[in-house]
This record gives structure tokens, sequence and C-alpha cells, in this order.
């Protein structure tokens, strides 16, 4: 199995400020299946907008798909992201598009045909339990079911990687028990999983995934998987 | 779910229904009622110059002054002979002197109508614009004080102002046309900042620069079109009452302005145009405001 991500002694700095991540180094290989864990501000979000290209290191490297994502160049940045899907903390849904719009727009975005979008955004939308709110508009929607669609827009174009920035945090346990095995289902399809949360119960339902710690910007390896080459001690 | 297939559609829901859309079609409407409005001068100035040119092309007046009355008039008549033998000459006839006496009778009263006052005879040509030279010999070869003037000559001023009149109607067009793409620059950076989450999200989930200035460009050629069809069609109609008041004047220079139907389908071409030049406008701002970005 291959490494799809590779981070060698990353740091990110917003502006002029202090560090927010620094020597940041880890290998995910590919169809692993992560959790992100670490207080508030430890640094959690931040790792994770390296990893979906939201940022740009300020130092070090990280590799992308056997590619130096830093180095990118812009007319490339959109085919990468369409390879990662993301669930945002504060689920970004277009307020202005339907429950089905908004799962569907990862796709159109790809240029999917109309007349192959329907079946898959239906099929999402019955997994995540929303069916009958398919025109609803996010502003109508609980927080809940607002963070049901954007897990749904994140998957339904079978990304490569799936990061997820506290997906379950809005949602009752059996419904985040649905999604987890959501999750699952696409990791043994062959998505990598990066899932950030607080979610001590999440965490011990897959007692396969590996856990990643954040503390000050600094990542600690508490299953000791993540050295890079991986399993070296 | 038919609507929801539709791309075109989801390009205007993800952008929404704004109040600035209207304030953009309302500029439009105004920018293309002026654009319209020049463009009309100038080709109808074109028209009225061409129309002008082609009836004072060729066209003399030969001036013999001879106090001599028995002279001027051997002189006048071997005058017409001879020009008419030159090549190129379609007509020639003496002006009719009692209708130049009765001209000059307000400045000279009755003395104008005296046979001993030498008036000068007049003889109008129409010939061939390249045989002008040859009635000039002639004419001098046959009464050598006479003189050959140009029609084209003396209403050369009148030529210039309608040429200056045309050059302004153009500038005009072309500054409402850079205006009309300013105003799209500005539209679209608003549009850009208005619609940042939208962007944002778009580029996390693959979008190109070009698929988000698409989204910008249909918007803005959208209001262009609409609002430059109601400028232009208000325009023409008040070219064509205009032209219909032109027409009653009888003047031949104003009634030469009319406009051609190549001239109206032009005018109607011109919201296109714009839409056109907004939307280069608008593809330009936006590639280059988020080339600057992550």
């Amino acid at each position: 199995m291959g490494n799809i991500v590779h981070f060698e002694n990353v740091g990110l700095r917003y502006g002029t400020g202090p560090e927010t991540l620094s020597d940041v180094s880890f290998t995910l290989a590919t169809g692993g299946f992560y959790f992100l864990t670490g207080a508030s501000g430890a640094g959690k979000t931040s790792l994770l907008k390296l990893l979906y290209l939201a940022q740009r290191p300020t130092r070090g490297v990280v590799r992308l798909f056997g590619e130096d994502a830093g180095a990118l160049p812009r007319a490339r940045l959109p085919g990468f992201r369409r390879r990662i899907g993301v669930v945002f903390q504060d689920f970004r849904l277009l307020p202005q598009l339907s429950a089905y719009d908004n799962v569907a727009l990862p796709l159109r975005v790809a240029g999917v045909r109309e007349s192959e979008i329907e079946a898959p955004v239906m099929e999402m939308l019955a997994w995540v339990g929303l069916s009958a709110r398919v025109t609803a508009k996010p502003p109508t929607l609980s927080g809940g079911e607002q963070q049901r669609i954007a897990i749904a827009r994140a998957v339904i174009a079978r990304p490569e990687i799936l990061v997820a920035d506290e997906p379950t945090g809005n949602v009752d346990p059996e419904m985040a028990d649905r999604l987890l095995h959501l999750f699952e289902a696409l990791n043994r399809l062959g998505t990598t999983i990066v899932v950030a949360t607080h979610d001590l119960h999440l965490i011990r339902r897959i007692p396969q995934a590996h856990l990643m710690r954040v503390e000050k910007g600094k990542l600690v390896d508490p299953t000791g998987l993540l050295r890079h080459p991986p399993g070296a001690a | 779910m038919t609507s929801l297939r539709r791309s075109g559609a989801i390009d205007l829901k993800l952008l929404g229904q704004g109040q600035r859309s209207w304030v953009m079609a309302g500029i439009m409407a105004i920018m293309l009622f002026l654009t319209v409005l020049s463009g009309a001068l100038g080709l109808g100035v074109a028209r009225s110059a061409g129309g002008l040119d082609r009836q004072l092309a060729g066209q003399l007046t030969v001036q013999l002054v001879e106090p001599d009355a028995a002279l001027r008039d051997s002189r006048a008549k071997a005058l017409v002979v001879g020009i008419a033998r030159v090549p190129g000459v379609a007509r020639v006839r003496e002006a009719d002197r009692a209708r130049l006496a009765a001209l000059l009778q307000p400045w000279l009263g009755d003395a104008g109508l005296d046979p001993d006052l030498p008036m000068p005879v007049l003889i109008d040509v129409t010939a061939a614009p390249n045989a002008a030279a040859a009635v000039a010999a002639a004419a001098r070869r046959i009464a050598p004080g006479v003189r050959v003037d140009s029609s084209a000559r003396w209403l050369s001023p009148v030529r210039g102002l309608l040429a200056t009149l045309f050059w302004v109607a153009i500038g005009l067009v072309v500054v409402i046309a850079a205006a009309t793409a300013g105003v799209a620059l500005l539209v679209a950076r608003a549009g850009l900042d208005t619609h940042r989450d939208t962007i944002d999200v778009l580029h996390m989930l693959g979008s190109t620069d070009l698929q988000v200035a698409r989204l910008l460009q249909r918007r803005i050629a959208r209001d262009t079109l609409l609002g430059g069809a109601i400028g232009t069609l208000a325009a023409l109609a008040l070219v064509a009452l205009f032209q219909t008041k032109l027409a009653l004047t009888g003047s031949e220079v104003l009634g030469g302005a009319t406009l051609a139907p190549i001239d109206w389908t032009l005018l109607l071409l011109l919201p296109i145009g714009f839409a056109l030049l907004a939307t280069v406008a608008t593809r330009m701002t936006v590639l280059r405001t988020l080339g600057l970005k992550l």
C-alpha cells in the first residue's frame, strides 16, 4: 500500500504571526483511517487546511498524491481538490441552493452530465436520511441536517481522501454511528479518511484507525504508526 | 426536478438574484441609449456627407464678367458650346439672368434690373469629377478672364463640419464603450466580493477560475443584454422620430441624413457588441483577481 500524504518538517504561519504548526512530519497510507485529536486551538484545522489545499505551508514539504503540493501551480489545484472531499466544521453549504443542489455541486463542478447526477445524489441523500428534504434550503434545516448535507456533498464524488472536521458534532449518537458507517464503507472502497474529532466514542468505534494528536502546533503520535517511513521506530 | 437538471439554472441560483442585477441592467440601458443616439448621429452624418459629395462632385460654376454686353453675350454662347464639347461634360446651362437679377434686387434695388449694369454671366456645368481641369482650360481658352469655381470648394466648410460631427459621434461611442467595460469591471469586482463565500466553496470543491469567471460573465452579459435592449429600443424610437422630422424639413443636406437599413441593423447589433465587451472585461477581471489568491 503506498502513501497518499507525506508531511516533512511542515510549518505554517498566518501573516507575520507565530507559527501555528511547527515541524510537523507524518505519512498517511492510501486507504488508511485516521483520527486527528487535540485541544481547541492546537492546530487541527490548520493541519486539515494544508491537507485540503486551502493553505500552502510556509516551510517544509507537503506531498499529496506523490506531488509537492506547496509547489503546485494554481492551474493544477482544481484537479487535486476534486480528489479530496471536505466536511467543514461550519458546513459551508450554499444557502441559496437546495439540499439536492448542494450535494450535486461537486459532480457539476467536475462536469458530470446532468442525466448522471440525479441517481447518486438521491442515493446519497437517502444515506444521510434526508430524502424528504431534497428541495429544502440550508437555512430551513437543523444543524444536524446541515451537517449531513455537508457530509453527503463531501463524499458524493468518491474522493480519494476525505477530510472531515468534527463531522458528527451536531448529530445524535444514532446518526453519528450511521455517518461513521458511511465513512467505513468509503474507506473499504479505498478512500483515505482523516477525521478531526473530540468524540471518544467515535474514535473507539474504529479500533483499526490511527490516532494523531496535535498539541500546541506540533504533532504527537500516540499510536506510533505515523512516523516516516511508516512503521519505523 | 427538471429545473435542477439545467446547469444554467444552477448558475443563476449560485449567484442569487440581487438588487445589483437591476442596477447593472439600468446602467446598461442608459449606456446603450446614449451609444445608439451617438451611433445614429455618426451614421446619419456620414450618409449626409456622402450624399453631399455625390451631389457636388463635378458641379462647376463658370463666371464671366464682361462690361460689354454684346461681347458678354457672344462669349457666353461660345462658352456654353465650347464647354459642352469637353469629354466628360454631362450638362451645360447658363443661369437665367432674370432670376439672377431678381436674386440681387433686395441688395441692389431696381438698379439690378438696369441693362447698363454689367451683370456677370453664370454657367452651371455638370461634369465627371476628373473633367473639371479640362472644363476650366476650355473656358479660359474661350474667355481668358473667366473664373471657374468648384461647388465642392465653397461648400467645403459644411463638409468639414459634417466630418467633425462624424468623428465626435464615433468618439462618443468609443468613450461609452470604454465606460461600459469599466462598469463591467467594477461590477465583476463587487460580484467577487459579494459572492466570496460561494466562490471559496466552489474552489474547495475543485472549481477552476474559468468556471467561476463564467458564472459572473453570464450574469453580466445577461444584464447588459437586457438593459441594452431596452436602451437601444428607446433610442431607436427617438431616432425614428428625428428621421420623420428631418424628412419634413425638405432640406437636401438634412434629408440626406436618413439612415439606411444597414445602419438600423448596425445600431440593433450594438447591445450584442456591448454584451460581448462586458463579458470579456468581466472574464479578464475575474481571472486576474482570482489569480492572486491560492
